[in-house]
């Protein structure tokens, strides 16, 4: 209450909305603070670590950041997707095989046929919570299983091809030595994507049901096609991130990473609510990028490779730990 | 008077509303059909399969199934989910299994559920005290457990992989040819959690907190309690279960019940628990193992590959929630 007021008063003056832009974005600001840290950490304990590695961690992330998208999506919207690690196995293997041994102009159609694909992929999630009426977690924890089995079905043991212009596209720098190319797709397809959709009626929609599903169907919001709305994106990006695995391993593998998680722990890192209706994408693909130098720093420092399995449990289940108690005291304040 | 009654009943019986309560009120008798729909099936593909033998084969198979589901079910009924049982399940059997050289069989056995009950330990103050939310909670466990494992794994290289003598006897043996041994270990289990369920104060606070968090709190129930009792129970649950699939496969490995968690759930959703808590009991639950232990002979009889059984498994999943959600009327 307090809270409104006070921002409510403060709606003048140009020092003020900065003020008001970094108190509403503190989170996001605190995780670039972080990253730089990291950065430094990590040049300290290995004085080598320049460009070309910088290059290198763009484009081992790029999958990871697209699942954490798409992950990011779906949870703002009030609901969460389990099935987006196999949805990129299945995407990934298709483009694998249908690409192996044809053309550039057939690898174009390709493309675009497979970011079509998670949209109908996300289209049947989404269509299915919503007539189902059965909780997200369980329709997607499903269907993660009947993806997993169509990946098996396209391709059994890891095979196909990608083409060489695909590969090309995130590979090396642009411009400076310090801007890798998978970092610029990254934010191109992300911010062409998503920066009209949140411009747009349905981005105050996805906010709205995510954040009161109740009160957004009294406003007029038609809580049902909102919601299969945020699952079509959620599986074009998941498409995207298959499309990234193909790109960047230059095959596809039917079983699939543990994207899934990898995605839910970025987004809450992130500060994306598991509640849903408060978060946004700059803060998930940052903390992706935080996750990925935190192992690098882990191997730097000579933990155990065995032990990275159990590292990243830890991360993820200290990290929901850490924003489940914010969130407590936030809402106790 | 009764002549009403009967009336009664039988308009009952020809509404779709009197269907959807019987499927509501009464999950078994619809179940039960639906496994004896099954069995006929299997029979009709391939003629002469059902005999006790099979029955036997069966129900070896489906005991493990059905202890990994009643640790979803006693979850649900909370509102949470354990995925941690396969990781969990495995370990307890490759501890046990690593420990029994060097500390003799009892004691491996007693290590091997200490270690489980850890875990569940974790689990359970995650839930339950840091409000994490348990699907999370219990996937993220379960990445640290496989983790530590495969640490302890390269530790115990020399330690050979021997299992207790017990394990192998009642998780694959049985009496007079016919009867599993590992029902001596499931009969009194299932009878104590589905009379516990039902009868005892711990099984009443389970669906309170299932059922209405918020009333129960208001009611002095610390719900924190009872989720770190529960999620050490399912673990242990786990542990056992693990012993009996190491027993039967006689192996013991990191991933040896991984694969069981998705059918534990799906036992758990067909069996008529409901994953939003409150509603469900162990009953339906193992009525579900038995159905997806006979479609998944079937499958194998018909020759599918495993591919089409996780997809069907997972379609299935979602029809019979849908089902349970329509007849309920719960959003």
């Amino acid at each position: 209450m307090t809270a409104t007021a006070s921002a409510r008063s403060a709606s003048g003056g140009l020092g003020e909305s900065i003020g008001r832009w970094r108190g509403r974005n503190s989170w996001t600001l605190g995780l670039v603070g972080l990253f730089v840290l990291l950065l430094i950490v990590t040049r300290l304990l290995a004085p080598g670590y320049g460009a070309a590695q910088i290059e290198a961690l763009a484009i081992s992330v790029l999958p990871v950041a697209l699942a954490a998208v798409a992950q990011a999506i779906v949870v703002m919207s009030g609901g969460i997707d389990l099935s987006i690690g196999p949805m990129m196995a299945f995407t990934s293997v298709t483009a694998a095989v249908l690409m192996k041994g044809q053309s550039d102009a057939f690898a174009v159609a390709v493309v675009v046929g497979v970011l079509l694909m998670g949209v109908a992929l996300g289209f049947i999630n989404g269509a299915l919570v919503v007539l189902t009426r059965v909780p997200d977690i369980v329709v997607t924890l499903a269907m993660s299983f009947v993806w997993a089995g169509a990946a098996l079905l396209v391709i059994n043991t890891p095979g196909g091809g990608a083409a060489d212009w695909l590969k090309a596209v995130i590979d090396g720098t642009i411009v400076s030595d310090w801007i890798p190319r998978a970092l610029v797709v990254l934010l191109l397809v992300v911010g062409l994507v998503w920066i009209p959709i949140l411009r747009s009626p349905l981005g105050v929609s996805l906010y709205a049901i995510g954040s009161d599903r109740l009160a957004a169907f009294r406003s007029g919001v038609g809580v049902g096609p909102t919601k299969v709305a945020a699952y079509v994106v959620t599986g074009f990006f998941a498409a995207a991130g298959g499309l990234a695995l193909t790109m960047s391993t230059g095959i596809g593998t039917p079983v699939p990473g543990p994207y899934t998680l990898q995605s839910v722990a970025a987004i809450v890192l992130g500060g994306v609510s598991l509640a849903g209706g408060r978060g946004g994408l700059t803060g998930p693909i940052i903390a992706v990028f935080i996750l990925a130098l935190v192992r690098t720093d882990l191997t730097f420092i000579g933990v155990n490779p065995n032990l990275s399995t159990a590292v990243q449990g830890a991360i993820l289940v200290g990290v929901v730990m850490f924003g489940a108690v914010t969130a407590y005291r936030r809402k106790r304040r | 008077m009764s002549d009403a009654r009967v009336a009664g009943t039988r308009s009952q019986w020809l509404t779709v509303t009197g269907w959807r309560r019987l499927l509501r009120d009464q999950p078994l008798i619809p179940l039960t059909a639906l496994l004896a729909f099954l069995i006929l099936l299997l029979e009709l593909t391939k003629p002469g399969i059902v005999s006790p033998n099979w029955v036997a084969v069966t129900l070896r198979a489906a005991v493990p199934l059905a202890i990994l589901a009643a640790c979803q079910t006693l979850t649900m009924l909370t509102g949470g989910i354990d995925l941690s049982v396969g990781i969990v399940a495995s370990m307890a059997a490759y501890v046990a299994a690593t420990q029994s050289t060097g500390q003799g069989d009892a004691m491996a056995i007693v290590i091997a559920l200490l270690a489980a009950a850890l875990v569940g330990l974790a689990n359970g103050v995650g839930v339950g005290v840091f409000r994490v939310h348990p699907l999370i909670m219990t996937l993220g466990i379960s990445l640290v457990v496989l983790g530590l494992l495969n640490v302890y794994q390269l530790a115990m290289v020399r330690a050979g992989v021997v299992l207790p003598e017990v394990i192998v006897t009642i998780g694959a043996g049985t009496t007079l040819g016919v009867l599993p041994n590992n029902l001596l270990v499931f009969i009194p289990l299932a009878l104590l959690i589905i009379v516990g369920l039902r009868r005892s104060g711990f099984g009443r606070l389970l669906f309170a907190v299932g059922d209405n968090p918020i009333a129960a709190r208001l009611s002095g129930v610390r719900a924190w309690q009872v989720l770190i009792v529960l999620y050490v129970l399912s673990a242990v649950l786990a542990g056992l279960a693990g012993f009996l699939v190491a027993g039967l496969t006689k192996t013991a490995s990191l991933g040896l019940v991984q694969q069981s968690v998705l059918p534990s759930v799906a036992a758990a959703v067909i069996g008529g628990t409901s994953i939003m808590g409150g509603r469900g009991g162990f009953g339906g639950t193992i009525v579900g193992a038995l159905i997806l232990t006979v479609l998944t002979t079937l499958l194998t009889v018909l020759q599918m590959p495993e591919a089409v059984r996780q997809i069907l498994f997972g379609g299935i999943i979602v029809a019979v929630a849908a089902a349970y959600a329509r007849v309920t009327g719960e959003s």
